[in-house]
């Protein structure tokens, strides 16, 4: 029992069951999920579907915070990669061409890598703090998502795009596909030594290079793939809705993201990574949206909850805290521990 | 090298707000008067106020993603007491200030205490400030009241024809304020120290608690005081004003040249930073066919160039060298 309420996916996993039966308790018929048209339709499928850009991005960010790092751009990468791939293919002679989707997609893969490689040089060749390096292109993407809608919302009327974010294979969602490969991707890092490189470089960057980890390349490489998933979740967003938002897309993702990565149980202090527990993470935050939205509060106030979410969370993360909280339930006090605490501090 | 190193940066961005200002003058018609500089002030009066307390949490290494919000919930918190339950203007600003200080300085004591990233925290009070906007009401309210009305269209007229309202005054006594304090009284003293190295300022003696404390209380406090200004400026409360306000600020106060890191900068420096949005703004909006995009861009761009401008700085100076 101890080791189970130890594990790190033991809170997480906790609060999304909770979620979950409280719908349960709310709608009885949540968890129903029924076929149709030989696809599967539920609110567990919507949860897992419309949660997946979120989940793109989150694991992305998970590798950068493994590295003490963080990427606030990836709001900005995910407004412009669906705004690129839309232009192009508003662009096209005929939008249901494989090859027109194709290059679009190729096309707005390859300038979130390349915006991906911007951030990672910043921060690892020129030396510059993650938050702020990443800021520049937060503020600058923007305006850059904007330039190539032209301020407007461009809409495409391409099946095939719209396979990417709304169509099924084998029933499910194809985007829930999407999300498990990179997911394995990024589990390849547990599998290699790049986990434990990452890992190293986020606990001491100096060390781990005198230890002959290549700390530079290291760094470049969690934000190139940041990039990449960012920009895929763009693609994602934008087909779901057939269109790009060079305003609105993805806005505010990068605190979803960082809140999914926090949830999950990974510290913003680098030098560990569960990216299981970031999965769970983004996911409580889908299931919390869509609780929300099913009770009929206003959307709106999902910020207020999520706003106590994230203080809770930290707060049960914060040595500070947890020690003040032991503090108050303990029944005998030693004079010498608070002398210990004191000098420590 | 006569100029001290430290200087360099506060130096650039004067003289990049100067050539800005005469690239524009000589461009377009009209632009180089006084009035047009007037403006400036008066446009972007709420950013100044932001940004001077934004300017002191930078200053103390950390960072304060709340302001935005804040500001939205002071319009929402003033239009919703002065039209919906009629409470005197002269009870409702007060009682916006004393909340935005007091949320702020519960931000900074969960940030001391807990030891937590101030980032988190302050990403925590965004959430929930835009969110108890929305709890307030979904929708805009607009404010009729004679007083509001009164002080947006006062004009104070100067020598050379041109005015400044009082929300740019207001912004002017607010960096006369802050460039005392942080040069002339102790809390400066020790925000500096503490920007510069926490432990370091711990083990001298310096009432660390109670400056950090301060210092977010400060902010909150500059928030919904620019808040109130901008409840002068636009007449209305609405859940959805100043979205993304928060990164403006910092642009401004990096482009004002003091380092993200803490411990190093000026309050002037973010005087010019604003200035310089300003003329970025007013150089698009003279030259027509720009789109507003252009402002994002042009802004990111600075901020690029300023933070290189500064890690050189720092790199290669010995007397700091940055973490």
């Amino acid at each position: 029992m101890g080791r189970l309420v130890k594990h790190h996916l033991f809170w997480p996993l906790c609060v999304l069951a909770a979620l979950l039966l409280f719908n349960l308790c709310y709608s009885p018929d949540f968890f129903t999920i029924t076929m149709h048209d030989g696809h599967l339709y539920g609110s567990l499928i919507d949860i897992l579907n419309f949660g997946s850009p979120l989940i793109l991005v989150a694991i992305g960010m998970t590798l950068v915070v493994a590295t003490k790092g963080i990427d606030l751009s990836v709001g900005s990468i995910v407004a412009i990669s669906g705004a690129v791939a839309c232009l192009s293919i508003s662009k096209g002679p005929d939008q249901n061409s494989l090859a027109l989707i194709l290059i679009s997609v190729l096309l707005a893969v390859g300038l979130s890598l390349i915006l991906g490689l911007w951030n990672g040089l910043l921060v690892s060749v020129a030396g510059i703090q993650p938050i702020i390096a990443t800021l520049i292109l937060m503020v600058a993407g923007r305006g850059i998502a904007q330039l190539v809608t032209g301020g407007q919302i461009i809409t495409v009327t391409s099946a095939k795009y719209a396979y990417i974010g709304s169509g099924s294979l084998a029933t499910l969602p194809f985007s829930i596909f999407v999300v498990i490969l990179v997911l394995l991707i990024a589990l390849l890092t547990r599998r290699t030594a790049l986990g434990l490189f990452i890992e190293s470089v986020g606990c001491n960057p100096t060390a781990s290079l005198m230890a002959g980890v290549r700390a530079k390349w290291v760094i470049l490489a969690v934000y190139i793939f940041c990039g990449l998933c960012a920009g895929i979740a763009g693609l994602l967003l934008s087909s779901n809705v057939s269109s790009a938002d060079g305003n609105n897309a993805g806005l505010w993702y990068e605190l979803d993201a960082i809140l999914a990565v926090v949830i999950g149980g990974t510290s913003l202090n680098g030098g560990r990574y569960y990216l299981t527990g970031t999965v769970i993470g983004a996911l409580i935050i889908q299931t919390l949206t869509t609780t929300i939205y099913m009770i009929g509060v206003p959307p709106e106030i999902t910020l207020v909850v999520k706003a106590f979410v994230v203080l809770a969370v930290c707060l049960i993360q914060s040595d500070a805290f947890r020690a003040a909280f032991a503090a108050r339930w303990k029944t005998r006090h030693y004079p010498a521990e608070k002398e210990i605490t004191r000098h420590v501090s | 090298m006569s100029l001290n190193r430290k200087y360099i940066p506060i130096v650039v961005t004067i003289l990049l707000f100067l050539v800005m200002f005469a690239a524009g003058s000589f461009r377009y018609t009209g632009f180089f008067s006084l009035q047009v500089l007037m403006n400036l002030l008066v446009d972007n009066a709420f950013l100044l106020v932001t940004a001077v307390g934004m300017s002191f949490v930078i200053l103390s290494g950390g960072i304060d993603l709340s302001v935005g919000s804040v500001i939205a919930l002071s319009t929402m918190i003033s239009a919703s007491l002065v039209q919906q339950l009629g409470w005197p203007p002269l009870v409702v600003i007060p009682l916006v200030l004393l909340m935005g200080a007091a949320f702020g300085s519960a931000m900074g004591a969960i940030i001391h205490y807990f030891k937590i990233q101030p980032f988190i925290v302050t990403l925590a009070g965004m959430f929930l400030a835009r969110g108890l906007c929305y709890v307030i009401s979904i929708d805009t309210i607009t404010i009729d009241h004679p007083f509001y009305t009164a002080v947006a269209q006062t004009k104070i007229p100067l020598p050379g024809g041109s005015f400044l309202s009082i929300s740019a005054v207001i912004a002017l006594i607010v960096v006369a304020a802050a460039i005392y304090t942080a040069h002339y009284t102790r809390f400066g003293r020790n925000v500096y120290a503490l920007g510069g190295n926490e432990q370091s300022a711990l083990l001298m003696g310096l009432p660390v608690a109670r400056t950090k404390v301060l210092v977010y209380t400060l902010s909150g406090f500059c928030s919904s005081l620019a808040g109130v200004v901008f409840t002068f400026y636009m007449l209305s409360g609405y859940g959805l004003h100043a979205v993304g306000f928060e990164l403006d600020t910092i642009a401004a106060v990096v482009i004002g040249g003091t380092l993200l890191t803490g411990g190093v900068g000026y309050v002037l420096g973010t005087f010019f930073g604003v200035l310089i949005q300003g003329v970025i703004q007013t150089i698009i909006s003279f030259e027509g066919t720009l789109s507003s995009w252009w402002t994002k861009i042009v802004i990111g761009l600075l901020l690029f160039v300023f933070i290189l401008l500064q890690r050189v700085l720092s790199s290669g100076g010995p007397a700091r060298k940055s973490s």
